[in-house]
């Protein structure tokens, strides 16, 4: 029996398309597993059966009757529970507190009836053999039992429908064995599960079908029985792998910036490397590692507490952004629409930015000059836009993307950080950026790649700076660079 | 793939906002001319050419403070002391004209000035002090005040130079020289705004600061030279609410009008958040506020009343334009 269903959804967020005629379908007792990419439309989906986002178009039916999903209290009411992967407790109350939060118990109608929801909550955790006391408090409990709360919570409400987004991701391997022991449990008291993960080894123990999705387009569903992890990679992916990054054709020229002892002590310490013309160097590490920090410390907007930065050669002093990018530094930032675009200001603009003097004379813009401009980068760079006079929020995140490096590419820089320069991007515009980037490379640029993707950066560097907790742990070359060693490295092992 | 999406958006977008664009661009002035429509068939005296004239004297000096505010506005800052600035910046030159014997353009060229070394003093206060704009001009705003009614002990400055009173008072091809000077700087407004890389560097600055700085933006400068153009405008605004009577009263002139600047800017389409506003929406915006009072008065409606209709003006506009 068919408990809930979706019909040709579809859904933008400022003008990026995040799914596309999608289809869903749940069955009474079922556990589904929803599978794709980064950026695959998982989360979207699922938000909308919550009722946190409206579909634009399709249709929804619980029980075969067709719904409109307009609030999460809606939802709710319609026994849709959602877990997300950011936990959503109140640390400082008790467990009981926060499984009624929102409808506390009334005693005279005025104050809330601790005892009762105590009992209450006792009598729910016994239903489903959970261990924990309903009195504890919520914030020194385990990330796995603080999960199990969220859970019961959600029981709390009837739920027959609970998503799960991501929830072993933090757990450890004891919790999350516990956690797949109470899904089998809800199974069996005809609760639907939509299990949403990365991490297709445990999918096989529990789940019954696969969805899987890829760039917000629904690509199948098929039975869990006789899939193989590979059989589930190729068709998240959808093509080889092996062409995602472009030959190697360069030769490393001369030194271009040279960092020695480079300290911000709250963030790096006695960081040292160079880079050449022509040479592409990956900087790898976890969150945190002090790779971003060191970044924006070499492009002047941080000033280095010790150390000395030479530039082709020369010391090198940058006060500034502007004194970085005037010797022909470019930062490429991770975050595009915080520190990378003007988002309300036209294609045009954000591109010209970086080189007033190019488009103008005595100050005044010379349209025609800066269209010329703009119009052969956003060629070379093969921007998808209709017309470069609109604003660049409408554009997606991989053409927003190639709108930054234009911007850099125009400026005529000759070093370029790229600090995550394929985030959030589908895997067809990353392939392009691969090979710009390599083009800039044979070109005879520097360039540097700040990466949290351990495949783009074997894929694409001649060498990897290998960082953890500010220190740079190892540096090896392309050929010597695999997974393992680089995480080894990376996590300080 | 991502060709598809990108041409799907723009299609189905352009369709759905074919008059959404053309609200956005010109809601203001459509508002505007809905309120001549309705004020021509309430009074018969509106559309009459003296009357006209009157209004656009009227409105001209709190217009001309709009312009400089519509710059700070767009750098998503605000500036507060511009009522105050054109205080003290109309003593200077009522001062340097009585009491040092200046001559008329030297007296205006110190008042010029002053407006903008007060200007310099807010951007200065705002990008190295790293002071709020709104807390850094409410401060120059209390102060300026306070020179000016120091300097006068709060009383009046009176010229008797009368060639002085013709900026405000005389006419030129039969239109008042206030009016000239307004239109002169709506248009050195508009061209630095939309045809200058300066103007560029506002709309960047106010849109996303971060970005603004890690593209080589000289933010502090583009700041600076802002609160500075604010300063000017109000200076300018001084000289002729001086030449009017010939004289300057350092406690009323200039009182609330930043109030008023601010609201025409809003009302012409401006966000105090920055980034967003054009020069001829804050043009529209002073033309609104003007010709409202103006009706208002024809129709005998209470002046007390008049601040009810303005406060709604400000908040139906906001509504409108508050559009996705």
């Amino acid at each position: 029996m068919t408990v809930l269903e979706m019909k040709d959804v579809s859904k933008s967020f400022l003008g990026v398309k995040a799914l596309h005629k999608v289809r869903f379908d749940l069955k009474k007792g079922e556990v589904h597993a929803l599978v794709g990419e980064n950026g695959a439309g998982k989360s979207t989906l699922m938000k909308i059966i919550a009722g946190i986002h409206q579909p634009d178009e399709g249709e929804i039916l619980l029980h075969g009757k067709p719904v409109a999903l307009s609030s999460p209290t809606v939802s709710q009411r319609h026994g849709i529970a959602i877990i997300h992967q950011e936990l959503n407790l109140v640390p400082g109350m008790s467990v009981a507190e926060n499984i009624f939060l929102g409808r506390e118990p009334k005693k005279r109608g005025v104050f809330s009836d601790f005892k009762f929801m105590v009992s209450e909550t006792r009598k729910l955790l016994e239903r489903f053999e959970l261990i924990l006391d309903p009195k504890a408090t919520v914030g020194k409990l385990s990330i796995g039992e603080q999960q199990i709360v969220e859970i019961a919570k959600a029981m709390s409400m009837n739920a027959e429908v609970l998503i799960m987004d991501e929830p072993t991701a933090v757990l450890e391997e004891r919790e999350s064995r516990k956690l797949f022991e109470l899904i089998q449990q809800f199974k069996s008291k005809g609760v639907s599960i939509v299990y949403i993960s990365h991490r297709l080894n445990e999918l096989k123990g529990f789940c019954d079908r696969l969805t899987v999705l890829r760039d917000g387009h629904y690509v199948n569903t098929l039975p869990m029985d006789g899939l193989s992890e590979r059989d589930i990679a190729n068709m998240m992916v959808g093509r080889e792998l092996s062409d995602l990054y472009p030959a190697r054709r360069r030769q490393p020229g001369e030194e271009i910036l040279r960092v020695e002892q480079l300290t911000l002590k709250s963030h790096f310490q006695d960081v040292s490397f160079s880079v050449r013309r022509g040479e592409i160097v990956g900087f790898a590490g976890l969150i945190g590692a002090g790779r971003t920090e060191l970044a924006r410390t070499v492009f002047g907007d941080w000033q280095p507490e010790r150390g000395q930065i030479y530039w082709k050669g020369r010391k090198a002093d940058f006060r500034d952004p502007l004194s970085a990018v005037s010797a022909g530094i470019a930062l490429a930032t991770e975050d595009r629409k915080q520190s990378g675009l003007f988002l309300e200001m036209s294609v045009t603009n954000n591109i010209s930015v970086t080189t007033p003097r190019k488009i103008s004379k005595w100050n005044f813009v010379r349209r025609h000059a800066e269209n010329r401009l703009v119009a052969e980068f956003i060629g070379k760079l093969n921007v998808k836009v209709k017309k470069p006079s609109r604003p660049v929020k409408h554009l997606s995140g991989g053409n927003q993307q190639k709108v930054v490096l234009a911007k850099w590419m125009a400026a005529e820089s000759e070093l370029f950080i790229l600090d995550e320069p394929t985030r959030g991007i589908d895997v067809g515009a990353k392939r392009e950026i691969y090979e710009r980037i390599a083009e800039l490379a044979e070109e005879g640029k520097g360039i540097i790649v700040i990466s949290s993707e351990l495949p783009e950066l074997l894929g694409l560097c001649d060498r990897i700076i290998v960082m953890h907790h500010g220190k740079i742990t190892g540096e090896l070359d392309h050929a010597a660079a695999n997974e393992q060693n680089v995480m080894a490295l990376a996590t300080g092992l | 793939m991502s060709n598809t999406v990108e041409e799907i958006k723009t299609e189905s977008g352009r369709n759905r906002n074919w008059i959404g664009v053309i609200w956005e661009q010109y809601s203001v002035l459509f508002a505007l001319l809905v309120l001549v429509v309705f004020a021509s068939v309430l009074s018969e005296y509106f559309l009459t050419v003296a009357n006209i004239t009157n209004i656009l004297r009227q409105v001209s000096i709190v217009g001309i403070l709009s312009l400089g505010m519509t710059f700070v506005i767009i750098l998503g800052g605000i500036d507060l002391s511009v009522g105050s600035v054109l205080a003290l910046s109309g003593t200077v030159v009522m001062a340097a004209q009585v009491n040092y014997a200046s001559s008329i353009p030297v007296s205006i060229l110190l008042g010029l000035l002053a407006g903008l070394l007060l200007g310099l003093v807010n951007g200065l206060l705002i990008t190295y002090g790293k002071i709020t704009a709104f807390i850094a001009t409410l401060a120059m705003m209390t102060i300026a005040r306070s020179l000016a009614l120091y300097y006068a002990d709060a009383g009046a400055i009176s010229g008797m130079n009368s060639a002085y009173a013709k900026i405000g008072n005389n006419y030129a091809l039969g239109i008042p020289i206030p009016v000239i000077i307004f239109a002169v700087m709506v248009f050195l407004s508009y061209v630095v705004l939309e045809k200058t890389v300066f103007g560029r560097h506002i709309y960047a600055v106010g849109g996303n600061t971060q970005a603004a700085r890690l593209s080589a933006i000289p933010v502090f400068r583009v700041t600076i030279l802002s609160y500075m153009i604010c300063g000017l405008t109000a200076a300018i605004g001084s000289v002729i609410e001086t030449s009017r009577l010939n004289s300057v009263s350092t406690s009323t002139s200039g009182n609330m009008y930043e109030l008023d600047a601010i609201a025409a800017v809003i009302i012409g389409g401006a966000s105090l958040a920055g980034g967003k506003g054009r020069i001829l929406g804050t043009l529209f915006g002073v033309l609104i506020l003007g010709v409202l009072s103006n009706v208002m008065n024809l129709l005998n409606i209470s002046p007390y009343l008049q601040g009810v209709v303005k406060g709604v003006i400000i908040v139906a506009a906001v509504l409108l334009q508050r559009r996705e």
